[in-house]
């Protein structure tokens, strides 16, 4: 059979019709595996929810008690039968809890990776490639310019300037799932041990990824005077960089920790004075090694730069199509949400 | 190379002059002779690799990537060494994938090894070089080492900065550096001992050196009270550009000449009419400017002259270079540097005299008994002597007969009054975040004038300004800018501009110039938010055609005829206060 029976694009996401569940539904819907927990994969409103235990905990935490009608916690690893088909739940090396979805039925294996990355990082479980006959992939970097390098020396640049600085602070923005903890992780793993200061959104998520992993000290931003920021570093959700948020900070330099700020009119458009390289995705070399590691003879691609990837597969001898899903890759550069950081702010006295 | 690579990605990014210098100083510091001697000589614009063309690099990247993806990547990031740099592949992991392969990544390449290697290499050598090193490179170094042999740093950094910051390493002037410079040569060893107070200072055998000029203050209103007009000197304040004109013989005999801008950069070959007419033995303070038909021109004409890599016949016929002098510091041998203005006044209108020079001549003084008859002179340079050439002063100088000629900027000695500026009433429509301490306001202001649009009136953008305004209104203006955006694109906001709604600017300028990079044609110099004028709708704001009425009598052409019978005003523009 044609592997697009056992799986397919619908407006709302990939379904499986043989056994009626949506992979990372755009809407609500009766059944639902989740891939990972940003907001573009993870919604409120479903009945059922597949997902591991760590997503299930964050969805949780983002969108309140009753996010789903009913929740099943799958372990990495562990197989569920739904109907004919099974499924299965493999570490995708994205954020904590991040899982690529394997469905077997029918005489098919076809791998939805959701997003992913072969990086080491010490805030997940680490990728592990799994055998399928179609891969899904993410392509959110997929053009042979974005080379991620080495998350450390990236850190290093933001030490130096922290070193060279110390009467700025050093505003990182940092996507609140993952990015920041990660961030965090990093610079205690460079030594840094002073407090970092955190943006409002970023305590919660923090606090949760804290009980897993030692984190070191942790401030709200908001409770600190504009003395103690002086030579800090400090996280926040990207779009707070502009916000009036960032007024509290001593001459700020504005740093932006994304996989976009190796392209420097992306920088610059951004307003960033310090880019560093860190990403959560996969970049060309890393997606180029992880597709042939699959065994996969048919690659989907979706969210990014489909065409280049696509193109690269049929160099490769690959079938490759672009799956045209639309709604996802917007990570979670919305505006930022108010956790009361503004307020001072807003009155014009910070 | 990647610790300079590093330099150049930091400096790419930073915007505050005093963050650029402290990166420069802490890179000088931290990294060894020769290296940071090359990096200096880029810095300064010192090295040059003529046989590195964008072709060579195109022609490297098509021989290892596809070019569908080269395509998509080139046509995403916008930029040919940026793209080539990020997209180069890596040879470790090539060798890997192709077993003929035995090239193995040599180690990364200094900075010395870059600048001493292509100074010797021949152009057929060059592309197997470029690649040898582009292998061992990361990311950035790739990225630095194409725009250094490509000779496009556009880092932000003038020479004038990175010999500050050398300057820096040993609390050391940097004027002193700067006429120092002529006698250090790349890689500069010589120069960071100096400044790092290792060696004596070195000996200038330079026989036309630059010396630093003196210069003055903004003179205010309370200052005329406490100052004797009959101590004083007055001349126009020209609107050109400030040089030192230096002219000498070396050991041998030969006459040497030499013109210097005011920061000691040698700008003799932009202007070799002028170099020529540099038949004295000494040091001349002046002004260059454009003269035509015996009269000087405007700024705008002058501009034309300026940053041009080449000195045609044309140009040299079209904008005749022209010296108009107001000191003399040093006469064959002489330095009068020591005596009072008084008397090198005397020294420079017979120096003058006997060069009888079509290129050279004085620089006037006014004729004034007391500050109320200057003042007249400055609000109408052309009845008070300056005649023709009245639309080349922009202002007026005060300088005390009896002060010596110090270098630096000494208090109560020299004072210039400027003319009011232009303004115009002009309206937002554009806003952007500032930088640094501004990162989080909307401090970039693009501001448009009325004109005859397809569709009946609308407004062109003609100039941005992002200072003129205190904290206080700068608060105002970002609230404004918050509440009436009526698009976003990227990091700018549009801001409301219609009729009735939106926000004017009196936006105050020096001159215009002719400009292909602005839709509205022209470009304001120094343009800055004079006052908000909240009270004041957008529809009663100026129109466009006033600043080209300005431009047109600036440049001495008849505009299309509509202006002739315009009043004054309406040709000349209106200038504060008036």
């Amino acid at each position: 059979m044609r592997p697009e029976e056992l799986l397919a694009p619908s407006p709302v996401g990939l379904y499986c019709p043989a056994a009626g569940f949506h992979i990372d539904p755009l809407s609500a819907v009766d059944k639902a595996l989740i891939t990972h927990a940003h907001s573009d994969h993870a919604r409120a409103g479903h009945g059922h929810v597949l997902a591991t235990r760590e997503t299930l905990d964050i969805m949780r935490l983002r969108l309140g008690d009753d996010f789903a009608g009913a929740t099943q916690p799958v372990a990495y690893g562990e197989t569920a039968r739904l109907g004919d088909v099974t499924v299965s739940f493999h570490p995708a090396g994205h954020v904590l809890g991040s899982a690529q979805i394997l469905i077997e039925g029918r005489g098919q294996r076809i791998v939805a990776a959701g997003d992913f990355k072969d990086q080491a990082d010490p805030t997940c479980a680490p990728f592990v490639p799994v055998a399928c006959d179609v891969f899904i992939s993410e392509a959110t970097f997929a053009l042979p310019v974005f080379r991620h390098g080495d998350p450390a020396a990236e850190i290093q640049k933001l030490l130096r300037s922290a070193a060279l600085f110390p009467e700025r602070a050093h505003l990182v923005g940092a996507y609140a799932l993952g990015k920041a903890q990660r961030l965090i992780a990093l610079l205690r793993a460079a030594g840094y041990d002073r407090p970092i200061y955190l943006h409002g959104a970023l305590e919660s998520m923090t606090g949760y990824y804290a009980q897993r992993f030692n984190l070191g000290a942790l401030r709200p931003a908001r409770e600190a005077g504009k003395a103690e920021l002086a030579g800090a570093i400090a996280l926040c959700p990207p779009a707070a960089l502009k916000d009036l948020w960032a007024r509290r900070f001593p001459d700020p330099v504005t740093c932006f920790a994304s996989g976009w700020m190796r392209v420097r009119a992306r920088a610059r458009q951004r307003g960033v004075e310090l880019p560093l390289v860190i990403s959560d995705h996969c970049d060309w070399d890393g997606l180029t090694r992880v597709i042939p590691a699959t065994g996969a003879a048919e690659i989907w691609v979706t969210h990014g730069a489909e065409e280049a990837l696509v193109h690269w597969c049929g160099t490769q001898g690959l079938r490759a199509r672009p799956l045209h899903l639309v709604g996802y890759g917007e990570e979670e550069d919305g505006p930022v949400p108010d956790t009361g950081d503004s307020v001072q702010a807003k009155n014009g006295s910070a | 190379m990647n610790r300079f690579a590093g330099l150049l990605d930091r400096l790419a990014y930073e915007h505050g002059r005093n963050a650029k210098l402290r990166l420069l100083t802490a890179y000088f510091r931290a990294t060894p002779d020769p290296e940071r001697g090359y990096a200096l000589a880029a810095l300064t614009g010192a090295l040059s690799f003529p046989h590195a063309k964008p072709g060579v690099i195109r022609a490297l990247i098509s021989e290892r990537t596809d070019p569908v993806l080269f395509a998509l990547s080139y046509d995403y990031v916008g930029d040919l060494s940026e793209t080539v740099a990020l997209m180069w592949p890596d040879p470790k992991r090539s060798a890997a994938e192709s077993a003929e392969s035995h090239d193995r990544p040599g180690t990364s390449p200094s900075l010395t090894e870059v600048v001493t290697r292509l100074a010797t290499l021949g152009k057929s050598e060059l592309p197997g070089q470029l690649a040898r090193w582009l292998d061992a490179l990361d990311e950035t170094g790739r990225w630095a080492l194409l725009k250094l042999v490509t000779g496009a740093l556009r880092v932000g950094v003038s020479a004038r900065l990175a010999k500050t910051a050398v300057a820096a390493l040993g609390d050391k002037d940097p004027d002193e550096i700067e006429i120092l410079w002529p006698s250090f040569s790349p890689p500069y060893a010589d120069l960071f001992a100096y400044a790092e107070g290792r060696i004596e200072k070195p000996l200038i055998t330079d026989p036309v050196p630059f010396r630093p000029p003196m210069l003055s203050h903004a003179i205010e209103d309370g200052d005329f009270a406490k100052l004797d007009p009959a101590d004083f000197l007055a001349e126009w304040k020209w609107d050109g550009i400030r040089v030192q004109a230096v002219a000498g013989q070396r050991a041998g005999g030969e006459h040497v000449a030499r013109l210097y801008s005011r920061t000691g950069e040698d700008i003799s070959p932009a202007f070799p009419d002028l170099v020529e007419a540099l038949g004295f033995d000494g040091a001349l303070d002046g002004e260059l400017l454009i003269r035509r038909e015996q009269r000087v021109q405007s700024f705008a004409v002058l501009q034309q002259r300026l940053n041009r890599k080449t000195v045609s016949a044309k140009l040299l016929a079209e904008f005749p270079a022209h010296l108009r002098v107001y000191d003399l510091l040093v006469e064959a041998g002489e330095d009068l540097r020591e005596q009072p203005l008084s008397v090198r006044r005397g020294r420079l209108e017979a120096l003058v005299a006997r060069l009888a020079s079509p290129h050279i001549d004085l620089s006037p003084s006014i004729g004034f008994a007391d500050w109320e008859t200057l003042a007249a002179a400055r609000a109408n340079p052309a009845a008070a002597g300056a005649g023709i050439d009245a639309d080349a002063v922009e202002g007026v100088m005060i300088k005390r007969l009896n002060a010596l000629y110090l270098p630096g900027r000494p208090k109560g000695l020299w004072w210039k009054w400027k003319r009011d500026p232009f303004v115009v009433d002009a309206v937002l429509m554009y806003a952007q975040r500032g930088h640094g301490k501004r990162s989080s306001y909307y401090s970039d202001y693009t501001f448009g004038l009325w004109t005859k649009g397809e569709a009946g009136d609308e407004l062109v953008p003609v100039g941005k300004a992002y200072f003129g305004f205190t904290d206080a209104e700068l608060g105002e203006i970002d609230r404004f800018v918050r509440r009436n955006t009526t698009g976003r694109f990227g990091p700018v906001r549009e801001v409301v501009h219609e009729d009735e709604r939106g926000l004017v600017f009196e936006v105050a300028f020096e001159g215009l110039q002719r400009s292909t990079r602005h839709r509205s044609g022209i470009a304001m110099r120094f343009p800055r938010i004079s006052r908000l004028r909240f009270d004041k709708p957008p529809r009663e704001a100026d129109r466009l055609e006033l600043l080209r009425r300005m431009l047109d009598a600036a440049e001495g052409t008849p505009s299309s005829g509509a202006s002739a019978g315009a009043p004054a005003i309406a040709r000349t523009g209106r200038r504060k206060g008036a």
